[in-house]
């Protein structure tokens, strides 16, 4: 069943098209990420879903409900978590969450049990009194995911969630959301321009200059690229090549190793190493990446280093003790 | 219902956040009382030796009240284009709340702020040899919200306007000291070149500055000295800040419904 419906969404902000006609639909329950270098048109596209930004032609529904013409049907049915921090810095964790279900005309005592539901779901439960402004970037993170959800919205938007943390906080917000989407069975729609956090997801939109190249699972994407390298090292390269022949598996000779193109890379290895008499050196096993796969779709690579001056203004301004 | 509750929420938010930022306090305070300090006392002997009929301090401090409140109002309101920088707004502009409600919970708290901080101005008042008299505290209170609630209408109209806090030094510049100098605080109005009267006529601290004087000082200097000073009657006063509120306040929320 589809949660969200997006039909022919465009935006253009004067002669730029930052989003052209885009189509898609995410399942209810499902973690859907949009993928794609700066500039791509993700965050506009979040901008539209979420009422934010009118779009310049197309529709899309949330939850059954048309973004152009039902905006706070739409507004109430969906949790968002910006890019760049959102919080009230002067007031405590407890207080934002408070003026957060106030707007949304939660009554209080739904508010005082969703409160403690949603800070335990993020470990902030010892944090609630403090003042936001003594918070880290990654808890500053996690008390917007628990804002977001506070109204137990269908699906939650999560714009670029990871960027300007840390490694080991990118994967404790991932427990999170992974823990989101087991127990409320929650639609998450994420953008991200980072290749390992597109992992996560159950199926991957990757959008470049405004459109929607390719959408499918992460392993499927992979599996279009190419497939899995065995690469084999050995002192008695002879002998080696002489089995594999023997053994009618097709390889390659590269500087002095071997090839092999698999499509299954894990269950071949086990069966080749057992069959193997031959000493081997080293053994190794490459994947394709979603960086691959974006290099195959787009010609270009997406880098986690090609962070425009924003998004290191960004990170200064989260990390930024105040 | 729902409209009352968004805008108490807007409304708490503002007072909790002013409550916690003791700086600020001091900061604000500071402010109307240097002025009067250097301002009163620098002029008070100059004027003694004139024939201006009333103590200098005296005659400078309902102004001071008056300044005290636009500042608060303007800053406090203006700080939406803060949170707009740093994200908070947008918060709220996704929520499911009429705009509306947002605009007026915003001018409401400004209106609150300035108003208790002129409330904290009048304890200087004994100091300075002014009595009030205790049924001029209900109008006087009355005044200053209105005052209040005028000046914060227009803060929040120009925030509305304004895209980046870049521009707070600008909109100072412009508007805030030209209209603090013009408003009849710092010298009486009543005997300046046309241009100069035409300027305070459209600014709502002239009117604010001269109601707040009628009314504190009323106990305390001449009637004929006072009346010399003023520029309209009370009500007048009051007449023009209430539909300068209205002006004000309708603006900056359809601006608001804009964005």
């Amino acid at each position: 069943m589809a949660i969200i419906c997006v039909e022919g969404l465009v935006k253009k902000f004067g002669a730029f098209t930052a989003v052209s006609a885009i189509s898609f639909t995410v399942k209810k329950g499902e973690v859907f990420g949009f993928l794609g270098p700066n500039g791509a048109g993700k965050s506009t596209t979040i901008s539209m879903l979420s009422t934010i930004l009118p779009p310049s032609a197309g529709d899309a529904t949330i939850n059954g409900f048309r973004i152009t013409r039902e905006r706070d049907a739409v507004r109430r049915t969906i949790g968002l978590v910006f890019q760049d921090t959102s919080l009230d810095d002067q007031l405590t964790a407890e207080e934002n969450l408070r003026f957060h279900a106030r707007l949304y005309g939660i009554p209080r005592a739904t508010f005082l049990a969703r409160k403690e539901e949603v800070l335990q779901l993020v470990d902030l439960e010892d944090k609630k009194d403090e003042i936001v402004r003594t918070f880290s970037g990654g808890m500053k993170r996690r008390l917007e995911i628990a804002r977001g959800l506070i109204h137990h919205p269908a699906v939650l938007f999560l714009d670029e969630p990871s960027i300007g943390l840390d490694p080991q906080t990118r994967a404790h917000l991932w427990e999170y959301i992974l823990k989101l989407k087991e127990e409320k069975e929650m639609t998450i729609f994420m953008t991200t321009h980072y290749m390992d956090e597109a992992e996560y997801c159950d199926r991957i939109a990757i959008i470049d200059r405004g459109a929607i190249v390719a959408l499918d699972t992460p392993a499927a994407l992979k599996k279009g690229v190419g497939k899995d390298i065995v690469t084999l090292t050995t002192s008695a390269l002879r002998a080696l090549k002489k089995e594999l022949v023997g053994e009618n598996i097709a390889f390659r000779e590269e500087g002095g190793t071997l090839r092999i193109d698999v499509d299954d890379g894990e269950a071949f290895l086990p069966s080749l190493l057992r069959t193997l008499k031959t000493p081997l050196n080293t053994v190794s096993l490459r994947k394709p990446t979603l960086d691959d796969v974006f290099l195959h779709l787009t010609g270009r690579a997406i880098r986690d280093e090609e962070a425009s001056k924003k998004d290191i203004l960004r990170h200064a301004m989260r990390m930024r003790p105040r | 219902m729902r409209f009352i509750q968004t805008i108490y929420t807007i409304w708490q938010r503002e007072i909790v956040r002013y409550t916690r930022a003791k700086a600020r306090i001091l900061s604000t305070l500071f402010q109307p009382i240097m002025f009067l300090v250097i301002f009163g006392v620098g002029l008070k002997e100059t004027f003694a030796a004139s024939n201006f009929g009333i103590d200098f301090l005296q005659f400078m401090y309902p102004g001071i009240i008056a300044i005290s409140v636009m500042s608060v109002a303007i800053f406090s309101t203006i700080s939406t284009v803060w949170d707009r920088e740093f994200g908070f707004l947008k918060e709220i502009l996704v929520t499911p709340t009429p705009r509306s409600a947002i605009a007026l919970g915003k001018t409401l708290g400004a209106t609150t702020i300035a108003t208790g901080q002129a409330l904290i101005l009048l304890v200087l008042a004994p100091l300075l040899g002014i009595t009030i008299a205790l049924p001029s505290l209900f109008p006087l209170l009355l005044l200053m919200f209105l005052l209040a609630f005028a000046l914060s209408g227009l803060g929040l109209f120009i925030a509305s306007l304004m895209q980046t806090t870049e521009n707070f030094g600008i909109v100072m510049q412009l508007l805030i000291f030209p209209l603090f100098f013009l408003s009849g605080a710092f010298f009486p109005l009543t005997a300046v070149p046309a241009w100069m009267g035409a300027v305070a006529a459209v600014n709502p601290l002239t009117y604010g500055v001269d109601a707040f004087r009628q009314v504190l000082l009323g106990g305390t200097a001449a009637h004929a000295t006072l009346a010399r000073l003023s520029l309209h009657t009370v009500s007048l006063d009051a007449l023009f800040l209430a539909a300068f509120s209205c002006v004000m306040v309708g603006a900056a929320v359809i601006a608001f419904n804009k964005k």
